[in-house]
């Protein structure tokens, strides 16, 4: 994305660029119901689930909101910050080890686990951001690229916590010496409530003054550096912000699935979280949730149709791409849900 | 807005059971790898189970079969999912599969704490067979370990002094080199871990010309044994160091190597031309159903088809009480296509482990053939750490 | 015997560096001219092993199946041109990455569906087979010796098309600033079709050319994309001299590290220790290069000028 490249700045070709303050009264509607929407019916699916195969849909829908976290997290330095990262699945890794090598050790107190968990990513996010920040465009993608293959390799070769296999969580951590994880319906809301704290706090996040340096970095850094602002401090906290939340998915994929692993932190896994993000359309934060439950729900169900579902679900990616763009928010928003 | 309400409803529907589960059926999920390079062995085990539920017509111990196959995609946390779904909303009374220790680590829990039962006819991590054993978990295949000891005492037996040992960097390749020096007391010349997913070994082949050991131990599975076997072959190594190695030269890989392979040893349970009762037909049916040579995976996965149908048989069809099911699948009298087959205290196999070698038939096919047998009614070493709670 | 052994390591790491070259020619360039990034790359050499597979067995000729694949390869490209990457030029990158991501699977599984899961085997050609003696105890397969020399010459005709001809120098020009040489009166949608049927015929070529020593599988290009990306990224973007150094330097160094970093942390560690991080550090090896060239370098080692 150099910029005297065929130019093309997001802003005009995008729809699915952040609203602008001029275009928001236009989005407001859909920036308000399809959200309410979408979070009434994680609320409420519980009590359909009985009538369900409860564990499956509850397990799948945990699965959902999990990488609806990660996502927005990478939302918000990609659509916000124009910032593509092609590791970020490593903060998943380095979130999911955090509990897990901990459990190994007996510490099984739910908040120092936590604590190390979002710790951990945020260190990381932290040197990584700060070198990688000194590059651009494609180049950050591939330097983003590079720590995480490095986060993945090293896990790997972590024989002590079981290397490329991974390892069983035997135990639930303790909140308050209490087994409370255990119950499903206590994670199911637990992590709900995550996913309703990150979108709140990431949609502050890119309201605030800080939200708007990260736009106007993205859109003309050269501006934002006449005026003043060094987006480079401000990048780095938006990235160390995102492997942070990032990390929260990780921690809580990896009670969720009572299992950790390094298969979690692959380049592929990087990508997938990219397209959840374009899929639903990017720099709109509920766009991810959608992105993410759309990924994940069609793979389960086209999985079901038949084993080949890569030949429908392939192509289906490519006429998003081609035909709606803006994602599938901006899709949406074109058919009149304005 | 609509599209929030299909994708509610879809969510529903995805978690519905297929049909009202019928009291005369046996419904049996089959979870394998079945996309990405490592397809064809997910494949083999699919198409060997299929096969023996076919020759049941379609029965398992008079029940009808009702199978569900479920791809694992070879990532742990999608496996969990999908076998919650097998239990929730499929009602399986049996899970089969998988291919890879590290999925049958992620799911052994969620599904025999789920009072299901896990039959793992090809994953055999140390973990499952010592302290996580549990109740619920059968293995018909094999530990881990076990394959790599067969080759560490063949290198003994014959009286190498200096091997050279080569695995991929990960948690399995580790194991198979410290099951290989479990029988193993010559000297090691060096010892090698490539990275997952190398093409190309030049930089190893040299390292083994160099050294000139008396034989090379391998155990490199999949697309990479390829790779393995073809250099080795073409860099004129094969009659100098002998070739041993498991899960390196298999019926799933020979397609691709073909000549490369000829006279390379292989550590198993089984080979295609053993005289066993049933084998003869095992193959050909085989070959006649999906045109190729099974290999060990397939043979497993018909076993343990066989294994549930005997129990099945013998509890007159009542799956109601999951003690005596488990009672019935540990002394179930069915004939494996190894011969011997028996279950230890950690409900893994005691069985035969045996040399193979490769060799091209007469209609030009390639298969692995059995040369001797090198333990005999073996157990693994993990079953002392196992208490069964 | 150390020295010719870092001799025969060194020969290995040419050989990786010449095939990623073939498949880095190709990304770099329709990612330099048309700023398009195309994740479908990786299935394009796949689909070339495939071809070679198939040719070769009808044709009864290695020769004859690489000559055939070659077109093969190029209409597959042409043909994914037309239908989605002609669309997608003056689009966002990640919209791209989308459509690209989808290509990825539905080839990936495509393949299987037609050939089967298996891997599949292609013969070497008769007249390249066995070794010859390098050095003293040192056998060094022929055909490898070939796809050196294959690649070498790929790579003098490249310079040559781009240094000396029209169409490489609208290349370049296009790589500088595609919008001046569209208001120069060329038309940019044939030389982006050019471009880009070029660009996947080479990854083609190089499939065909590894059939005989890797394993023909679903899946196979997926990685080999990823280290192709490494190496135009610490080239330069749309720098083909860029890519060439970078492709040799990525093989040498990951060949090498794999080969010796065991032994080089033994200078300064006890064994085992030493055994264990050299296991641990060799695959990382060239991601380390990656970040180091980029953060001292951050537009590669060759940038183009803008």
């Amino acid at each position: 994305m150099q910029q005297s490249a065929p130019a093309k700045p997001a802003s005009e070709t995008a729809p699915a660029a952040p609203a602008t303050l001029s275009a928001a009264p236009r989005f407001r509607a859909a920036h308000v119901a399809v959200p309410f929407l979408l979070f009434t019916l994680f609320a409420i699916l519980p009590a359909f689930a009985q009538f369900g195969a409860e564990g499956y849909i509850l397990s799948l829908v945990m699965r959902v909101m999990i990488f609806a976290i990660a996502a927005m997290s990478l939302d918000l330095i990609l659509g916000y910050g124009a910032m593509v990262s092609f590791g970020h699945a490593a903060f998943i890794g380095i979130g999911a080890y955090g509990a897990g090598i901990l459990m190994r050790h007996t510490v099984d107190d739910f908040f120092i686990q936590l604590g190390a968990a979002l710790g951990a990513s945020a260190l990381f996010a932290l040197a990584t951001g700060a070198l990688s920040l000194r590059t651009k465009g494609v180049y950050f993608i591939m330097i983003t690229l590079a720590f995480g293959q490095m986060g993945f390799f090293f896990f790997v070769s972590l024989a002590a916590y079981g290397g490329d296999d991974g390892m069983t969580l035997r135990t639930t951590p303790q909140i308050f010496g209490q087994d409370w994880l255990a119950h499903r319906h206590f994670l199911y809301y637990l992590i709900f409530a995550c996913m309703l704290g990150v979108y709140f706090l990431l949609r502050a996040i890119v309201r605030s003054r800080f939200g708007r340096v990260l736009r106007g970095a993205k859109e003309n850094p050269v501006r934002m550096q006449a005026i003043g602002f060094s987006p480079y401090r401000f990048q780095l906290a938006a990235y160390v912000i995102a492997g942070t939340i990032c990390g929260l998915a990780g921690f809580l994929l990896a009670h969720q699935t009572e299992f950790i692993a390094p298969a979690f932190m692959t380049w592929q896994r990087s990508g997938e979280l990219i397209v959840m993000v374009v899929l639903g359309g990017m720099g709109t934060l509920h766009g991810a949730i959608i992105g993410a439950a759309a990924f994940l729900i069609l793979e389960e169900m086209l999985s079901r149709i038949t084993q080949d579902w890569k030949l429908i679900f392939g192509p289906f990616l490519v006429l998003v791409a081609l035909f709606a763009r803006g994602g599938i928010m901006g899709f949406l928003r074109r058919w009149g849900l304005k | 807005m609509k599209t929030i309400k299909v994708l509610a409803g879809a969510t529903l529907a995805l978690g519905m059971a297929a049909g009202a589960a019928k009291a005369d059926e046996v419904r049996i999920g089959l979870m394998y790898t079945l996309s990405g390079p490592p397809a064809a062995l997910g494949e083999q085990a699919r198409d060997g189970f299929l096969l023996a539920v076919e020759k049941l017509g379609g029965q398992l111990g008079g029940l009808d079969a009702n199978i569900f196959i479920i791809d694992d995609e070879l990532q742990p946390d999608v496996a969990v999912t999908r076998a919650r779904g097998l239990i929730e909303r499929d009602d399986v009374h049996f899970v089969v599969g998988p291919i890879f220790s590290n999925v049958a680590q992620a799911i052994q829990r969620p599904i025999v704490e789920s009072d299901r039962i896990l039959i793992s006819s090809n994953a055999g991590p140390s973990d499952l067979a010592g302290e996580q054993c549990h109740p619920n978990y059968f293995n018909t295949s094999y530990q881990n370990d076990q394959v790599h000891e067969v080759m560490g005492a063949v290198a003994e037996q014959r009286g190498y002094t200096r091997v050279f040992l080569m695995a991929p960097n990960y948690q399995a390749g580790r194991d198979s080199i410290s099951g290989f020096k479990r029988h193993f007391t010559g000297e090691v010349v060096d010892e090698v871990y490539v990275p997952l997913g190398q093409l190309d070994f030049q930089g190893e082949l040299a390292r083994i010309s160099a050294m000139q050991p008396d034989a090379v131990f391998t155990f490199m599975p999949g697309g990479m044994g390829i790779n393995l076997v073809r250099q080795y072959s073409q860099a004129g190594l094969t009659d100098r160091v002998p070739f041993l190695s498991a899960f390196t030269v298999d019926e799933t890989n020979l397609p691709a190597q073909q000549a490369d392979a000829l006279g390379m040893y292989s550590g198993t349970t089984w080979t295609p031309d053993m005289d066993t009762p049933g084998n003869a037909e095992f193959v050909a049916a085989f070959e006649e159903a999906y045109g190729r040579v099974p290999a060990m995976y397939a043979m497993q996965a018909y076993d343990t088809a066989m294994l549930l149908d005997a129990a099945i048989a013998s509890l007159d069809g009542d799956l109601s009480d999951l003690e005596a099911v488990r009672e019935a699948l540990r002394n179930a009298d069915f004939q494996s296509l190894r011969g011997e087959f028996s279950f230890n205290t950690n409900q893994h196999p005691i069985q035969n482990f045996v040399l193979a070698q490769v060799n091209q038939r007469e209609d030009g096919l390639f298969q692995t053939e059995y040369v001797e047998t090198i333990f005999e009614n073996y157990g693994d070493v993990y079953a002392e750490l196992c208490s069964m709670e | 015997m150390y020295t010719t052994l870092i001799a025969v390591q060194t020969l290995n790491g040419l050989q990786l560096g010449i095939i990623l070259f073939l498949i880095a020619a190709g990304l770099t360039l329709v990612f330099g001219v048309m700023d398009f990034i195309n994740l479908a790359h990786g299935v394009q050499y796949m689909v070339g092993a495939y071809f070679a597979f198939t040719f070769t067995a009808l044709t009864g000729s290695f020769t004859l199946g690489l000559l055939l694949a070659l077109p093969a390869a190029l209409i597959v490209g042409l043909i994914l041109e037309v239908l989605v990457f002609r669309h997608l030029y003056d689009r966002d990158h990640l919209e791209q990455v989308l459509a690209t991501f989808g290509i990825i699977l539905f080839l990936n599984q495509g393949v299987k569906v037609v050939w089967g899961a298996s891997p599949l085997y292609v013969p070497v050609p008769e007249l390249l087979q066995g070794s010859i003696q390098i050095f003293e105890g040192f056998f060094y397969p022929i055909y490898r010796l070939a796809i050196i020399g294959a690649g070498l010459g790929v790579a003098a005709l490249l310079y040559f098309l781009v240094s000396y001809t029209r169409a490489g120098m609208l290349v370049r020009a296009g790589a500088t600033n595609a919008r001046m040489v569209s208001a120069l009166g060329i038309d940019i949608r044939r030389l982006f079709m050019v471009v880009f049927g070029f660009g996947a015929m080479l990854a083609g070529f190089a499939g065909a050319m590894v059939a005989p020593i890797l394993s023909v599988e679903p899946g196979m290009g997926d990685n080999l994309l990823i280290l192709a990306f490494v190496v135009i990224v610490i080239g330069g973007i749309g720098s083909i001299r860029g890519a060439f150094i970078a492709a040799l330097l990525i093989g040498l160094v990951d060949t090498l590290g794999r080969g010796f970093a065991t032994d080089i942390l033994r200078l300064v560690m006890d064994p085992s220790a030493a055994s264990q991080t050299g296991r641990a550090i060799a695959p990382m090896l060239i991601y380390i290069l990656m970040a180091l060239v980029l953060i001292f370098r951050p537009s590669g080692l060759f940038p183009v000028k803008r």
